[in-house]
């Protein structure tokens, strides 16, 4: 089992990832530069979070066109398992993998905070431990992160449960308040409609140890490893 | 050679952080009588192309593949010759 980390111009978590896999997890895992052009080898690829081109333009779209990402839809397509986290999550929007795109946050401000988490699909490569913990502490780190689909295609993700994480209060309750971008319907993370692919704004990887105020993040990882050991 | 000049702007039912924030700016420099404030993007092109037309039909694919997003954007733009 190998995951791979994408690295961008711009990107800033992929060490923070790395670290993660490899220091906490036990894992193998690698750096991906973007101008690599195949995946041979791994079984789940990140992007990481981080300001990509400089956001230039719109977040993650001159990313959507490097040279690694052809390759990326294909090992999606193939049923790979591919995590977008923050600017990696605007990339896979802005690539066509998931739906909808993101806005500045709402109330347009820079948001660094711990959120809470509402599990909303435990059926998922990426959340089936989460089946007895249905609330996650995990932090955010964004200025666009409010999260925009149309009326019919909010409707397709509901009725297809492609939701995964819904911005909540500790005890998981989902209201208005406990939205910190002004995301539709409190929208933090979805999957495609094949489940393989997740795209999060929040960052599991910034969650891994006791020392960095919660563990939850390793759900999420823990989950991916013991699916590909199945 | 021809100079397009693209606007781009998010559509009308995508709600705009940015042009509220500038429009309450612009409140609090005593401008009451604002209804709305929107804000897009001008992108320039100098290019050449062996018609206006031809002009036109490279500028709409690149509007299409990579300076807008049609999810949340809807672009215009003016071709002419220079």
């Amino acid at each position: 089992m190998r995951f791979g980390i994408v690295v961008f111009p711009g990107s800033n978590c992929d060490a923070d990832c790395f670290f993660l896999i490899k220091n906490i997890l036990s894992m193998p895992v690698e750096y991906i530069w973007h101008k690599q052009t195949d995946l041979d080898g791994f079984d789940c690829v990140i992007l990481p979070g981080g300001f990509s081109y400089g956001d230039y333009l719109r977040t993650g779209a001159i990313a959507r066109f490097s040279p690694i990402m052809p390759a990326i839809v294909e090992f999606a397509q193939r049923g790979g398992l591919v995590i977008g986290i923050c600017n990696g999550f605007q990339i896979l929007l802005e690539t066509g993998l998931l739906p909808g795109a993101m806005l500045t946050n709402a109330h347009s401000r820079f948001i660094c905070s711990e959120v809470y988490l509402k599990v909303e699909n435990t059926n998922t490569p990426f959340t089936h431990l989460c089946r007895d913990r249905s609330v996650l502490k995990i932090p955010i780190a964004h200025n666009q992160g409010n999260y925009y689909i149309d009326k019919k295609g909010l409707e397709e993700i509901n009725r297809d449960k492609q939701i995964v994480f819904r911005y909540s209060d500790k005890k998981g309750e989902v209201s208005r308040a406990s939205n910190p971008n002004g995301s539709v319907e409190n929208i933090a993370g979805i999957v495609n409609k094949q489940g393989n692919v997740l795209g999060m704004m929040p960052h599991p990887e910034r969650a891994g140890e006791r020392i960095l105020g919660s563990e939850d993040g390793l759900f999420i990882f823990d989950s991916v490893i013991k699916w590909l050991e199945k | 050679m021809f100079v397009a000049e693209i606007y781009i702007r998010l559509k009308k039912e995508v709600a705009d952080p940015q042009g509220l924030t500038v429009k309450s700016a612009l409140s609090s420099l005593g401008y009451r009588n604002l209804e709305e404030v929107r804000i897009g993007k001008i992108v320039n092109i100098k290019l050449e192309a062996g018609s206006k037309k031809e002009a036109e039909r490279e500028v709409e694919e690149m509007c299409r593949r990579l300076l807008s997003n049609p999810v949340i954007e809807e672009y215009q733009f003016k071709v002419r010759r220079e």
